[in-house]
């Protein structure tokens, strides 16, 4: 079928931007592949990751959401959820996490809402939890990247008590960032709906307009 | 030792001739509590393939020696590749072809019987799923009802027939699967009956079910009978003065019930006077063919479910309730889940959702749930 099915440890980015952070991310890509490949991979797959370490499982099997939650399950990891962006499911899942309270809510704000918010000021902090590639393609001017499978080691960069909004897609990667921040002691954190999706959208339609004058933000964080 | 792969209509012939058989369902235990293959001398054994990865040696005492071992899985793939690595350790072991899938949409075809002019009624049995439809053939004409979704199985038989189908009935507008009734009307230019009160939200054309309307396949009448209770509409049809196919009203051993359009309250009435009423009106001697049946004790030993009116008036549970508000109690509070995305379904059938194949099959995925016991 000439597809690649592969773990990307997303190490290549580590360094940039002077971070000493190890990048966490996994993703494995199952799609196109039917059952019961995608678990025979995931499985795989998960074996070499650490415990905590975050799996993205991208498939396209309709079946395999089912049957991720029911593996996860039965093998002590954490199922965290699933994304879906067109025909491709993205199953985000923790190893041997599977005590992990993930019932958790984070706040919600939805994207218009924030932008009126950002319009009058710039300084808010916004995390955006997509791949890197993801981030590269378009973000939120002033955006501060950590993937989510980051978001655990790098969140002492936070400041706990200040207002977080957290962005994604669509909202499910960053509703699941908003749980780990939420269990870590983090007060304020907001999860921006429907995310980029929307936003590019918008910007597309010429409907985002701001000054620049905030885009370099704590460029510090990241240099992309 | 190599694998052998066992057809939907060779599972079949264990589900419906008794034949001992031991199942390994690798699903996960969900699906596999939801609905199996059902067969009254089937063995199981409920492992998920993701729980055998490492290998089969925990379930090799499990199997046993004396009956055929089928694996079974959604679709196919997670079977096969048990079914190799228990066949590497020297069992003999077959898998499904085409998983539950293929086995909800299977369909056995049964002769049910030989009609006055000559001509034949068949019962097409969706063993996997318990719905049953019908084809009445007389003199080259065809008439099919409560369709399924399978329509080149409809297509096919009456090309082998040598007959054209003329008119297609839905007994009332199903929430349990989807019809291929407007299909097969539209590939062949038949006449499509709906009983008008289920039908308001229908977006296509459709020809109006009334009681007592009499439509003729070649010489064989087939005659309508208001029957509500399960939808607002649900018509039963006589065939050939014999043959009374009560849709989901009346089954072999349960009742319909009345609240998939969500209204069991309004419609249990209904449903108590089309059975202790109407039905009473009928012949005793018309052999009663329904649109469903629940568990595999329904099914005939040729493969048929069917059964004399007069049998079910003396054996039916739901016909021996005498006392008017214990009947509305048993059939508005032992009301079991409804069945798999049957809002949806619904929509389908009105032409108002316009799901692709595999959606459709995903809809439809899990048992019938159409009757009240």
């Amino acid at each position: 079928m000439g597809r690649r099915n592969r773990i990307t440890p997303v190490d290549e980015l580590a360094g940039i931007g002077g971070s000493d952070v190890i990048k966490t991310e996994h993703i494995l890509d199952a799609k196109g592949l039917a059952c019961p490949m995608p678990i025979v991979r995931t499985r795989k797959a998960m074996n070499d990751l650490f415990s905590g370490d975050i799996l993205e499982v991208l498939a396209t099997d309709n079946g395999s959401t089912a049957d991720i939650k029911a593996w996860a399950a039965s093998s002590g990891h954490a199922y965290l959820g699933t994304e879906t962006e067109g025909d491709v499911l993205h199953h985000f899942m923790k190893k041997d996490s599977a005590n992990v309270e993930v019932k958790q809510e984070v706040p919600v704000i939805k994207l218009d809402t924030f932008l009126r918010k950002l319009e009058q000021d710039s300084s808010l902090v916004i995390i955006d939890v997509r791949e890197v590639k993801e981030y590269n393609e378009a973000h939120i001017p002033g955006a501060i990247h950590f993937a989510l499978g980051e978001i655990e080691t790098s969140m002492h960069e936070l400041n706990k008590s200040e207002d977080i909004y957290l962005i994604c897609q669509t909202g499910r990667r960053s509703g699941i960032a908003g749980i780990q921040l939420a269990e870590n002691g983090f007060k304020h954190v907001y999860n921006v709906v429907p995310g980029m999706t929307e936003w590019k959208k918008k910007q597309t339609k010429g409907e985002i307009n701001y000054d620049n004058s905030y885009s370099n933000y704590r460029s510090k964080w990241r240099t992309f | 030792m190599p694998v052998r792969i066992m057809k939907p209509q060779e599972v079949a012939r264990y589900s419906i001739d008794k034949k001992p058989l031991f199942i390994l369902d690798v699903r996960n235990e969900d699906a596999f509590t939801d609905w199996k293959i059902e067969g009254e001398s089937i063995e199981y054994l409920n492992i998920p393939y993701f729980d055998l990865l490492d290998g089969v040696d925990d379930i090799k005492g499990k199997l046993p020696k004396d009956r055929d071992i089928l694996v079974v899985c959604a679709k196919e793939g997670s079977s096969q590749m048990i079914a190799e690595m228990l066949s590497e350790e020297g069992i003999k072991v077959s898998y499904l072809e085409g998983g539950m899938k293929a086995w909800s949409e299977y369909l056995e075809l049964v002769k049910v019987g030989t009609l006055k002019s000559g001509g034949e009624l068949y019962q097409f049995v969706r063993l996997g799923k318990g719905c049953l439809s019908y084809m009445v053939i007389d003199a080259g004409k065809a008439a099919v009802i409560d369709a399924t979704r399978m329509t080149d199985v409809f297509f096919n038989f009456a090309k082998e027939k040598g007959v054209t189908i003329e008119h297609v009935f839905d007994t009332h507008l199903h929430a349990d699967h989807i019809s291929g009734g407007r299909v097969i009307a539209e590939a062949t230019g038949a006449n499509y009956y709906l009983p008008s009160q289920d039908a308001e939200e229908v977006v296509f054309d459709y020809h109006k079910l009334a009681d007592g309307l009499c439509i003729t396949v070649g010489e064989t009448s087939i005659e309508a009978v208001f029957s509500p209770g399960h939808t607002s509409g649900s018509t039963s049809f006589v065939v050939d003065e014999a043959y009374l196919l009560t849709g989901d009203i009346l089954f072999i051993d349960s009742i319909g019930r009345p609240d998939l359009a969500g209204m069991a309250d309004d419609w249990v009435g209904d449903l108590r006077t089309t059975l202790y009423n109407r039905y009473q009106q009928l012949s005793e001697d018309l052999l009663v063919l329904p649109a469903h049946f629940m568990e595999m004790k329904e099914v005939n030993v040729d493969g048929s479910v069917a059964m004399k009116l007069s049998t079910l008036f003396s054996e039916n549970h739901g016909l021996q309730v005498e006392d008017e508000n214990e009947f509305r109690t048993l059939v508005t509070e032992n009301l079991p889940p409804q069945p798999n995305a049957y809002q949806e379904i619904r929509k389908t059938n009105m032409g108002v959702l316009t799901p692709d194949d595999e959606t459709q099959r995903e809809m439809e995925i899990g048992p019938n749930r159409c009757a009240v016991r």
